[in-house]
């Protein structure tokens, strides 16, 4: 009956409560958050794992150029008539088309747009020069890159966590304040005492508890399941991930301040993410995008968390060396959670 | 008695209607005080003016003797809110509903006090999702009280409930008026105005058309009871026969059925009886009621509170 009570008793820590109670109850939300970034990951890392090296479909159209070129174990050599390989390029079944040249040469017919056109010319052009006799004059021997910190499931994780910090925080954010708004539920709250900034901060206590689950749920299986790496300090690893999480949730506070609907919050969030997802570098790097157009990719915070993790994770990087990417996060959160404040809509 | 609340002159439009055109009422303490009209009359636009939840367009609005501009939050401890359709959230149980709620206020009940007061009591550990129409109601009775209020405004408590919810929750208010507290409530239900409320508002287009207790409104129309009668080849009496019984002021018959509107029932109703027995009529059904704020609803505005 009194002021005197526990602080469990007090409205942040209950409303905490209740974004927490009513998060685990909701068995569609667990999964997306925790199992399904495991079961990407598996896939993928499944998929890529000691991935060998490509071999290239080529195609002769004379037996003696098909006998030189198949000294070379990364091309695999069909010999064809002319106009059959002329077909198998055409629709793409090879890669290239080697056929007898004037005055004893040799021409390749490939796509130069092509990558593996390209590879596999660089091949045959090799074992034909090789097999009429040339000898390099530089020995070269190769060294497998296949450790730890440089195959594709290093590079995926600390991508997945990255955009599974943006997904969980913004749908986290976003879905949980516009049904509130729906339901009337928001009115209701503010027809009581409660102090408005406690009913936001409780979005961003609750975020942090589950920041530490879906970090955990990720990381641990990189690293236990692939031997991911965490050559970074697990400080500042937290400070990332929490300064990430915080800005995607000021960021999905943006986008849920006005918005009435459900449908409405959920067109607004995909426009927002989906570019991310393709250009911030989750499944591949962000450099294979033209020159002109990296300076406004490595602003998006997607980009500059997953930059963040990535050189943490896989290069130990310091907290210096993480300034940068810290200082876009920090941009995205002062200014989408003034914004938020500006714009929200409490009816 | 003081005025709990105090609304003057208020008048709220939105972008091509006047939802609240020139309203002024006084709702003393300790008083149920009903606003009554039908859908779209203005009611949860005044109600929500007077709760802090919409600024009004111009006028005033005194509660407890301070202002939602310079005292919103010593009002909200000491005010009780029901809104109309508010879902509370349906995974949380009936105790962690109350218990949020309850964190909000600096004095009043426990939650399981709270809930005893709805008598909720054996749905504490439930889901909200799995309560009944009445009993979310209830809860939301619940979350109104958990701070103690002085002043209770409850927006079309019962709408949407089936008979027997309707009555429980009456029963629940007339508890919380006999503790001493301020009830304002809207309502588009007349038997539910003239049950629970000490004096009425009866609001249409925005407007309050008529002012005062459900007694003195009903009386204003100067017609008090409704008899209804049916006899045998009762087609034989004539309206002017009728008419000339003491203390009848209107007749009106509907497939052999006669209604009349009368002044004096003690008089009426054996003069009536004496008009059948002279000339051998039998009578097969007789029905008396009172005259309703239905039926000072419809001599006002010559509509119907709702469409039934």
């Amino acid at each position: 009956m009194s002021d005197q009570r526990r602080w469990t008793e007090g409205p942040l820590a209950q409303m905490t409560l209740v974004r927490f109670l009513e998060f685990i109850r909701e068995p569609e939300a667990l999964f997306w958050v925790f199992i399904f970034p495991i079961l990407l990951a598996a896939g993928l890392g499944i998929a890529f794992r000691n991935r060998p090296a490509d071999v290239l479909k080529i195609a002769a159209t004379t037996p003696q150029l098909a006998q030189s070129l198949r000294q070379e174990k990364l091309l695999d050599v069909a010999q064809l008539s002319e106009s059959a390989a002329q077909d198998a390029l055409r629709t793409g079944k090879v890669a290239l088309v080697v056929g007898p040249g004037p005055s004893g040469g040799v021409v390749y017919k490939y796509d130069d747009t092509n990558p593996e056109g390209r590879g596999a010319r660089m091949l045959a052009d090799r074992a034909v020069q090789r097999a009429a006799g040339r000898v390099d004059p530089v020995s070269a021997s190769d060294q497998w890159m296949r450790e730890p910190g440089s195959r594709y499931i290093d590079f995926l994780i600390p991508g997945l966590l990255g955009m599974n910090l943006m997904g969980s925080a913004i749908w986290g954010m976003g879905f949980a304040i516009v049904d509130a708004r729906r339901r009337k539920l928001m009115k209701r709250l503010i027809a009581t005492p409660m102090p408005r900034h406690d009913f936001l901060l409780s979005f961003v206590l609750s975020r942090l508890f589950m920041l530490v689950i879906e970090v955990g749920v990720v990381l641990g299986f990189g690293a236990l399941v692939f031997g991911v790496p965490v050559r970074g300090s697990l400080f500042n690893l937290a400070l990332l991930c929490l300064l990430a999480s915080m800005s995607f949730s000021a960021l999905g506070l943006l986008l849920a301040s006005r918005a009435r609907t459900i449908e409405a919050v959920s067109g607004l969030m995909n426009s927002i993410m989906m570019p991310m997802w393709i250009v911030s570098g989750v499944f591949f790097s962000a450099q294979r995008f033209p020159d002109f157009a990296q300076p406004v990719i490595k602003a998006l915070p997607l980009t500059a968390a997953i930059d963040g993790l990535r050189l943490n994770l896989l290069q130990g990087a310091s907290l210096a060396q993480l300034a940068p990417q810290m200082g876009v996060l920090g941009f995205w959160l002062v200014v989408c959670f003034s914004l938020a404040l500006k714009l929200f809509r409490w009816r | 008695m003081a005025a709990a609340l105090e609304v003057r002159e208020l008048r709220k439009a939105y972008k091509d209607v006047v939802a609240v055109d020139g309203v002024t009422l006084e709702v003393r303490a300790g008083e149920c005080f009903g606003l009554l009209g039908p859908n779209g009359a203005g009611k949860t636009t005044t109600i929500e003016i007077c709760e802090g939840l919409l600024d009004a367009d111009s006028g005033s609005v005194e509660m407890l003797g301070m202002r939602w501009e310079t005292d919103s939050e010593r009002l909200r401890q000491r005010l009780g809110i029901q809104l109309q359709e508010t879902q509370l959230s349906e995974k949380l149980t009936v105790f962690e509903t109350v218990r949020l709620f309850r964190s909000f206020y600096k004095a009043g009940p426990s939650p399981a006090e709270a809930i005893a007061l709805v008598q909720l009591q054996e749905k504490q550990p439930s889901r909200v999702g799995t309560l009944s129409g009445g009993q979310k109601q209830r809860l939301a009775m619940a979350c109104a009280l958990v701070g103690d209020p002085e002043f209770l405004f409850l927006d079309e408590p019962t709408t949407g409930l089936d008979p027997q919810a309707r009555r429980q929750l009456w029963d629940l208010i007339e508890e919380f008026k006999r503790g001493g507290r301020t009830i304002l409530l809207t309502t588009h239900y007349m038997d539910e105005a003239e049950r629970l409320c000490d004096r009425v508002a009866i609001m249409d287009h925005g407007k309050i058309i008529a002012l005062g207790t459900p007694r003195e409104l009903i009386g204003s129309i100067g017609v008090e009871h409704v008899v209804e009668f049916s006899a045998g080849g009762a087609t034989l009496l004539t309206v002017s026969d009728l008419k000339k019984i003491e203390g009848v002021r209107e007749v009106t018959t509907e497939n052999g059925n006669v209604q009349l509107q009368v002044t004096e029932l003690h008089r009426a109703v054996p003069a009536l009886l004496a008009e059948l027995n002279r000339q051998g009529l039998p009578l097969t059904e007789l029905r008396t009621h009172s005259a309703t704020l239905e039926d000072v609803f419809v001599t006002l505005t010559g509509r119907r509170l709702r469409d039934e």
